[in-house]
Order: C-alpha cells, then structure tokens, then sequence
C-alpha cells in the first residue's frame, strides 16, 4: 500500500532514485546471492515458503524435496523484487523456482522433476553428503527381502 | 501430483490454438525454425490461472529436436529460453519445457504430464 502510494504520487522521485541506485542495489543482490547459495548444500529460491507455495511449480519442487527428506534453505522471491529479479539474472534464467545444489544451480521445476524420475537426484546429493529418504528406504525393502 | 493427459488432450489445445494467441504462434514459429523440431506442441496453460480470458501467460512447450543429441537438460533448457527471451521479457510468465531428442521422443510413451494447477501467486 505504501509503496503503491508512494508510486502514483512520486513517480519521478521513484525513478530516478531507482535510477541512481540501481547499480548499488545489483552489486547488493548480487553478493547477497552468492552468500546464501553457498551458505547451505540445498538451496531453493521458490513463490511463498515450503509451508504454504504460492505456484504450482514451486509447490512441485517443495514436495520433490519432501519425498526425499532433503534438509534445504529456501527463499520467498515473492517477498523481495531484488531477490525476484536477482536471482533471475545471476543464474541467467528466467523463470521460478530455482534450485541450488553446492551453491551451482541445477535447475527449475521440469529439470528437478526429470532428475527424480531418473534417479539422478538421489545421485547428485549424494555428491554433496546428503542421502535421499528415497534410497534409504529402498535399501531398508532389499534388507528384508534377504 | 499431476493428472496424465493422454495425446488426444493435446490434440484438442492444437486445435484451439489455431484461432488464438500472437504469441504462441511466435513461439510456434520460433521454435520450428532455430531448432527444426521434429515434434512440436505449444500448450496455452493460461486458463489455468489467474489472468485473463485468452490471456498468453503460462505456457508449456514439447521439442523434439536433433539439435538436443548430447546436450544436459539444462543446456536443451537454456536454448529454448534463450530463443524466447523476448516473449519471457514481455509478459510469458511461466514456460514449461518438455525438450528431447527424436530417439528419446520415439521411445518415450509421448505422453506429457500437465502442469502443476496453480497456488495463486501470479502477479504477487
């Protein structure tokens, strides 16, 4: 509401500080990024919080991640532009979620989804220490059936 | 998590979309030509948001291309985002991308699944 005010009352004040800032803003971002992807093995940049995701695509991946128990860090682009907008630029990709593993980014929605189709998940956090729920709970079947 | 929509789904949203949307022919058109696709379909996933009628936000695309032999998904995935860079910088919100090569296409069961239904976000 303030900022909407704010917008419809100051525009040429707005503009040009958004101007003049800019360039502080996106070193900003920019740094704040590289600090959180690397900052946790896992890290999701998704609409609204694992709790309540506010897009279907972001919800896909938060359930992704649920079935294989995977500890991560995420982040609600929707309550931050910068961060909307930053993130878009550092991984050169335009669309939300996005997933880091080790601080790389591997994917969105459709890419997170064919990596768990394949297996290849369980593979990839293996890499970075962390064991998928998914394989634990296959070794736990094959130990019965001895 | 989704429903399967059989061939014959697709089929109908191909249909409709010969009477619509400037920009899914753009895609269309786009995609046929950088990447010579063997198979394509340009789904308006719109409706299932909230946006307008006829709006031309959300789309899911299927490429089946030659071009995609030996690359990671991520590379398929960037070469079609790059090729739509400016529909996704002028208003495509969300795109959705099926991407693989003929060999995978014809052993695949060439269903797609459809998109996640929406959470309500767009244009928060």
């Amino acid at each position: 509401m303030n900022s909407l005010l704010r917008r419809s009352l100051f525009p040429i004040y707005s503009n040009t500080l958004k101007l003049s800032c800019r360039s502080f803003a996106d070193v900003g971002v920019k740094e704040k990024i590289d600090t959180i992807v690397k900052n946790n093995k896992v890290v999701v940049f998704m609409k609204g919080v694992p709790d309540a995701p506010r897009c279907g695509f972001s919800n896909a991946v938060v359930q992704i991640m649920r079935m294989h128990a995977v500890p991560y860090d995420s982040h609600d682009v929707l309550s931050d532009e910068d961060l909307r907008q930053g993130i878009k630029d550092h991984s050169n990709w335009p669309t939300i979620p996005q997933v880091f593993i080790n601080g790389e980014f591997v994917g969105g929605c459709d890419i997170m989804l064919q990596m768990h189709q394949s297996g290849e998940l369980i593979e990839e956090l293996k890499k970075v220490g962390i064991k998928s729920a998914l394989l634990t709970a296959e070794e736990s079947k094959k130990e019965e059936q001895k | 998590m989704s429903i399967l929509l059989r061939p014959g789904v697709h089929r109908i949203h191909r249909n409709m979309s010969a009477m619509s949307g400037v920009v899914e022919s753009t895609i269309r058109s786009k995609l046929l030509q950088s990447l010579e696709a063997k198979h394509l379909d340009v789904i308006n996933e719109s409706y299932m948001h909230n946006v307008p009628k006829g709006a031309e936000t959300h789309f899911k695309v299927v490429v089946v291309s030659d071009k995609f032999e030996g690359l990671p998904l991520i590379k398929r995935h960037r070469l079609v985002n790059d090729l739509l860079k400016d529909e996704l910088q002028s208003g495509v919100h969300a795109l959705s991308i099926v991407a693989k090569t003929p060999e995978q296409w014809e052993k695949s069961d060439k269903v797609v699944e459809s998109s996640p239904n929406c959470k309500g976000g767009f244009g928060k």
